[in-house]
């Protein structure tokens, strides 16, 4: 039997000699530094999610209908008649939520570690284009189901784009395809969703991750390990603190698909919409063009962008500044290896004041996510009283805005005019035996 | 048939034209592609005018008429609401509608009251920051969104905010008063939606 394989491998060898070194390169022969720690799991989580997202959507797209009539009673016939159909679109909708749950913290955690340094901008910079990418398809899924939020949620978003002066109404109609949305608006989002945008991620995905082998990981300490000494147990000139990637870190990764999976399974079993934060319950009314919901907000990963729209007034007859502001939210974070000019790459090894800053930045984060989910329109009452609600959730969500863009204006001045007192960075991973 | 001399300039300029010339074909190629996105003749050609009785609307009530799938609001103000108009010219963006918001209107609705007879205001019902459909919210009284609110319109969206003649106050998102759609009265009780008085004769 083993012969059997030997000779097929070796058959594929001769017709196509570089298969096999590609494998090595990239799992048995890449070698990662040796002091992964919690937040290393989130690359592969996401890759999992990824996953679970195309089996999942492929299913759902049998049973779907993507025309504005049949739309959402598809998707009550996929939850009620199709069997085990109820599970697949939790599998898919939960997916959806976890996606950005994973990429956040992978994102936070890039920050954190300074991977996002040269030489790992290009990696950087395509991670972005994949969490662009990735709103981008999050919001078309949303608006498939075509209850009354995916009916006002493609109305707001489109309209972003009509506050662009001069060129904005034409805009908005040409990605409509109608005056409002509607039935081509519905089959444009559902080709994108499940054709052009996920092709898009997945060459993006391998991009990334040619990327990240040409340079090699980063490490919690920030050290480069392709510089440090020579000879492991299994190359005399590869990195000492670097172990092959498979079986080392795939097994690694496999206890962080466990753990997710255990959270992912009781989700989808017991919570799927999650208290009306992964599935919004005005979304089970059909869509209607003449009625807004009473509560309009976005889906929870979408609410500190949305947040600024909402805090930056019209100004000179033009909304346009608000959306701006948002877009420049996600614009500074692809600019930031370029706003941190410190040579540091870690936490454990930064001032005081980079530290204060990034938490200050997660805290507005979670301010917008405040304002934006509708959280404070709730707490400012009970906390204050009979106040004036518009004024205090400006104020605070104002505030929280300018520290998010304050964060990367700090960061430069900071490192800029060499401020910041880093301590001494470790020769080599503060792990290594 | 080597050619022991390369002319690099003749290749460089094959090099460019050929680029240029499968550069248009590439932009010109992706123009019916793109120009199939724009509204089709089928969506275009639904947007034929509307008849509405006003027999029913009682002083203060509200109808929404759809029009072109917008939502068209009618409404019958009470010399109360009225009354209000001029008392919150000083907190809104645009009060005599001629600056940003000129164009939000037609000639015959550029008034004070924004309509053609003072008590029936026609406005689309589509919050002019990003589309929504604002709630109208009437009754002149404090409301959490605002301590003194004079009634008008309240967007659920982002929070805008129009007094009861469709006019944005400042510090809101939306940039512009709610547009006033073509209408004229066919008579005392009825008005037809998307036509303007002239035309009608």
């Amino acid at each position: 039997m083993a012969n059997v394989f030997t000779n097929i491998g070796d058959w594929v060898t001769e017709r196509a000699p570089n298969m096999m070194p590609a494998y090595r390169k990239h799992m048995t022969e890449y070698y990662a530094p040796k002091n992964f720690n919690l937040w290393y799991y989130f690359g592969s989580l996401a890759l999992l999610v990824l996953v679970n997202q195309i089996v999942t959507g492929i299913f759902l797209t049998m049973n779907y209908n993507p025309s504005a009539a049949g739309a959402f009673d598809s998707v009550q016939y996929i939850m009620r008649d199709v069997e085990w159909g109820w599970l697949i679109r939790y599998m898919h909708s939960t997916g959806a939520s976890l996606f950005f749950v994973v990429v956040f913290l992978h994102m936070f955690r890039g920050m954190m570690y300074g991977s996002y340094k040269k030489p790992r901008e290009l990696v950087w910079l395509l991670g972005m284009l994949i969490f662009l990418v990735l709103m981008a398809e999050a919001f078309m899924g949303y608006v498939l189901p075509w209850g009354n939020m995916s009916f006002w949620g493609a109305k707001v978003i489109v309209s972003l784009f009509g506050t662009i002066p001069v060129i904005g109404g034409q805009l908005v109609e040409w990605i409509m395809g109608d005056f409002l949305p509607a039935d081509a608006t519905l089959n444009r989002f559902f080709a994108l969703h499940v054709i052009a945008l996920p092709i898009v991620l997945l060459l993006l995905v391998v991009l990334h991750i040619a990327a990240l082998h040409e340079v090699g990981s980063n490490n919690p300490d920030g050290v480069e390990i392709k510089k440090g000494p020579k000879g492991n147990r299994w190359d005399a000139l590869k990195p000492a603190d670097g172990i092959p990637f498979h079986p080392y870190y795939t097994v690694k990764d496999l206890v962080g698909v466990g753990f997710f999976l255990l959270i992912a399974a009781f989700i989808i079993f017991f919570a799927p919409t999650f208290g009306g934060w992964f599935l919004e319950h005005d979304n089970s009314i059909m869509a209607n063009n003449l009625v807004t919901p009473a509560e309009i907000k976005p889906v929870w990963y979408f609410t500190p962008f949305y947040a600024i729209v909402r805090m930056i007034p019209s100004f000179a007859g033009t909304a346009v500044w608000g959306v701006l502001a948002m877009f420049g939210a996600i614009a500074v974070l692809f600019l930031l290896p370029w706003f941190d000019r410190g040579k540091v790459k870690s936490i454990r090894h930064r001032g005081t004041g980079y530290k204060v800053a990034l938490g200050l930045f997660v805290l507005s984060f979670f301010g917008l996510g405040a304002v934006g989910a509708g959280i404070t329109a709730e707490v400012i009452p009970e906390w204050f009283g009979d106040v004036d609600l518009t004024t205090y959730e400006n104020a605070f969500g104002r505030l929280m805005t300018l520290i998010y863009f304050g964060f990367f204006a700090f960061l430069w001045a900071y490192t800029h005019f060499g401020w910041e007192k880093t301590k001494p960075v470790p020769e080599r991973v503060t792990t290594h035996d | 048939m080597a050619n022991e001399v390369v002319d690099h300039g003749r290749r460089r300029f094959l090099t460019a034209t050929t680029a240029v010339v499968g550069g248009l074909g590439i932009v010109s190629a992706a123009v019916p592609f793109i120009k199939s996105w724009e509204p089709s003749a089928r969506a275009k050609a639904a947007g034929a005018p509307v008849t509405q009785s006003l027999a029913k609307i009682e002083a203060g009530q509200m109808l929404a008429v759809s029009w072109r799938s917008l939502p068209v609001f009618v409404i019958n103000r009470t010399p109360a609401q009225l009354a209000t108009l001029p008392e919150v010219d000083s907190r809104l963006v645009d009060p005599k509608s001629d600056g940003a918001s000129a164009t939000q209107q037609p000639k015959y609705a550029q008034n004070e009251t924004r309509s053609i007879k003072p008590e029936w205001l026609v406005i689309v019902g589509i919050c002019t920051h990003l589309g929504c459909v604002p709630n109208f919210v009437p009754e002149i009284k404090p409301e959490p969104f605002d301590p003194n609110w004079k009634g008008g319109f309240y967007c659920p969206c982002h929070h805008s905010r129009y007094d009861l003649a469709g006019r944005v106050f400042s510090g809101v998102p939306a940039p512009k008063n709610l547009e006033v759609p073509p209408y004229h009265f066919i008579d005392d009780k009825t008005i037809q939606i998307g036509v303007d008085p002239k035309e009608a004769g």
